[in-house]
């Protein structure tokens, strides 16, 4: 799980590997330090920006936004009215936080195995852990990788 | 080795992108309006059921819907259009070649695929699926024509449980019997009244004929279909008989290109094609899809395949404005770096100019030559000051505009404030 901040921070020349967001205004990241001056020497070690895209959805495709109401899951650092990066072409495992398909309403909860089989979690001591039964339509719609949390 | 066509058909899909985010209707009937609300453009199978008509207008059968519970949707080309570019990019991922051939359809070359074409097609079907949220048909055979009639087959007959490679079918005759000949891909319906006149009825007794006698009848496109029934492939990628809802041009580059200036032509150029088939049709168009991709064949060159599809606020077949859109779209998914094969754009969403809805208020036709002079000046305005900044009449008297919104579901995958919302207690 990782939070991320407001997408539209200013560009970061930082050294290279390390995470720049880049708003519209996308500036080419050198991959060493260079001097200023004409004709550039930088040319030479242009990398491609750091794409904060390709990091939180390698899998465009089967990458899904939700967005979020309600506070039962702020133990896991989600808020009502954060954005949820759902990916539904990673397989769902117990310990996943997912957005599932429960009597035909989607929820956001933490799927974890129990005794009886599996369970969705809130994280927030006021909610109730939902078991789930063979009786139950039950089904994982995706599985949530990032929060995009505006601080 | 022969080659192995699989034709991927999304299931009524207009019907399921709406279905998509709302998992409480897929039991119940779903239908889709034109622009505008005018007529009923697509239907869940259990409209179909229902006996709802394709193409009948909605005024005439509300009641009808509304007392059999069915869902009514506005159409929302902003989310069809994105799970179609989701929907491509799933199969370019996958296969080593693709070829979009409608919104809703593409053929794959699965020739020698790992595990063989049938459960290569499942294991496609189910990812397609997964992924996106659409169920599609794969149908799999040696021609593409015969790959088309798998696909229906595979559709139609519950057991094939949406995946049937004619190929590897016991009775491939039976599957032809079966097949009526008026829905052999590249028959029309007058070649189709002719021939079933002459008792000519299905796909296997059409297979039947003299290649002579139906070359002098219907063309050499006729030939054409009769060799594909027998397996020869005449259809290669990007040809074949053309589809009638939308309009694809596209063509592979002579030499690699690189350059975003050229990619920008090509695609302003295969968009001026397009239009000039549009308008010849007499229809407009209510959503453009621009895709590029590098050559999947070259093992070892960095890929990149982009799909990208831009909803247009008023069907239109005015040359200027589809440019405009598909060039945007195709910056979007051009990328630096890489060596590109081919790149085309798709028309869809057709519809009837003079049949469109809301002629009340609606200006003239664009792309006639005594409005030019206006078009250009609303362009311009609306290229300095920003997009909208002058709009048609016809894109909004009250009445319609809030009949659509009424029956417009959210743009799910293209506005942040229309996006899926969950609720956690």
């Amino acid at each position: 799980m990782v939070i991320l901040a407001d997408f539209t921070c200013t560009p970061w020349a930082g050294e290279a590997g390390r995470l720049v967001a880049t708003g519209a205004s996308a500036m080419p990241l050198a991959g060493e330090a260079v001097a200023a001056g004409f004709p550039s020497p930088a040319d030479e070690y242009l990398e491609k920006p750091l794409d904060l895209n390709a990091y939180v959805a390698p899998r465009p495709e089967a990458t899904f936004f939700v967005r979020v109401s309600g506070d039962s899951m702020v133990g896991a650092g989600i808020h009502h009215d954060d954005i949820l990066v759902v990916d539904r072409a990673q397989s769902p495992a117990p310990g996943n936080i997912v957005i599932a398909l429960l009597d035909g309403e989607f929820t956001v909860k933490r799927l974890v195995r129990t005794k009886d089989g599996l369970a969705l979690a809130p994280e927030n001591a006021e909610f109730k852990t939902i078991q789930v039964t063979p009786e139950t339509d039950f089904e994982v719609w995706g599985v949530v990788r990032h929060v995009v949390h505006r601080v | 080795m022969p080659k192995s066509y699989a034709l991927i058909d999304c299931n009524n899909f207009y019907a399921s992108c709406e279905r998509a985010f709302r998992p409480e209707l897929r039991k119940r009937p779903v239908v889709v309006l034109s622009n505008n609300d005018g007529c009923i453009i697509a239907r869940s199978n259990e409209a179909k059921d229902l006996g709802v008509p394709m193409g009948k207008p909605y005024f005439k059968c509300r009641n009808m819907l509304e007392r059999n519970g069915v869902a009514v949707f506005s159409s929302n080309y902003a989310l069809y259009g994105d799970l179609s570019a989701r929907v491509m990019r799933v199969l370019t991922r996958f296969c080593p070649e693709v070829e979009i051939y409608s919104i809703d359809e593409a053929f794959c070359d699965l020739t020698g695929v790992p595990g063989g074409a049938e459960a290569f097609g499942r294991r496609l079907r189910a990812t397609v699926f997964r992924w996106t949220g659409i169920p599609v048909s794969v149908g799999i055979a040696p021609t593409k024509t015969l790959a088309k009639l798998a696909n229906r087959f595979a559709k139609k007959q519950p057991r094939c449980r949406g995946v049937f490679d004619l190929s590897a079918s016991p009775d491939p005759d039976r599957v032809l019997k079966w097949t009526e000949v008026g829905d052999v891909w590249g028959i029309g319906p007058r070649h189709a009244r002719r021939l079933r006149k002459l008792g000519v009825n299905n796909a296997l007794e059409f297979r039947g004929l003299k290649r002579d006698w139906v070359k002098k009848r219907m063309t050499i496109a006729g030939l054409h279909t009769l060799l594909e029934l027998r397996g020869w492939p005449c259809f290669d990628f990007a040809d074949g008989p053309v589809d009638k809802k939308t309009i694809v041009s596209s063509r592979s580059f002579g030499h690699p290109v690189t350059r975003l200036d050229h990619l920008l032509e090509a695609a302003a150029q295969y968009t001026t094609r397009a239009a000039e088939k549009l308008r010849r049709q007499n229809a407009v168009t209510s959503n453009i899809l621009v895709f590029l991709q590098t050559n999947t064949f070259k093992l070892g060159e960095p890929q990149h395949s982009g799909t990208r599809s831009v909803p247009l606020p008023v069907a239109t077949s005015h040359t200027p404005t589809l440019i405009r859109a598909a060039c945007a779209a195709m910056e979007s998914i051009f990328k630096d770096g890489y060596s590109y094969k081919k790149c085309g754009v798709m028309l869809s969403g057709l519809e009837p100019e003079h049949s469109r809805w809301l002629s009340l208020l609606a200006l003239p036709p664009a792309h006639r030559p005594d409005h030019k002079p206006l078009m250009q000046a609303v362009d311009s305005c609306n290229s300095r000051w920003g997009r909208d900044t002058v709009s048609f009449a016809a894109s909004g008297t009250r009445r319609s505009w809030k009949m659509k919104r009424e029956m417009m579901s959210p743009r799910y995958t293209t506005v942040w404030d229309e996006i899926l919302r969950v609720t956690v207690e």
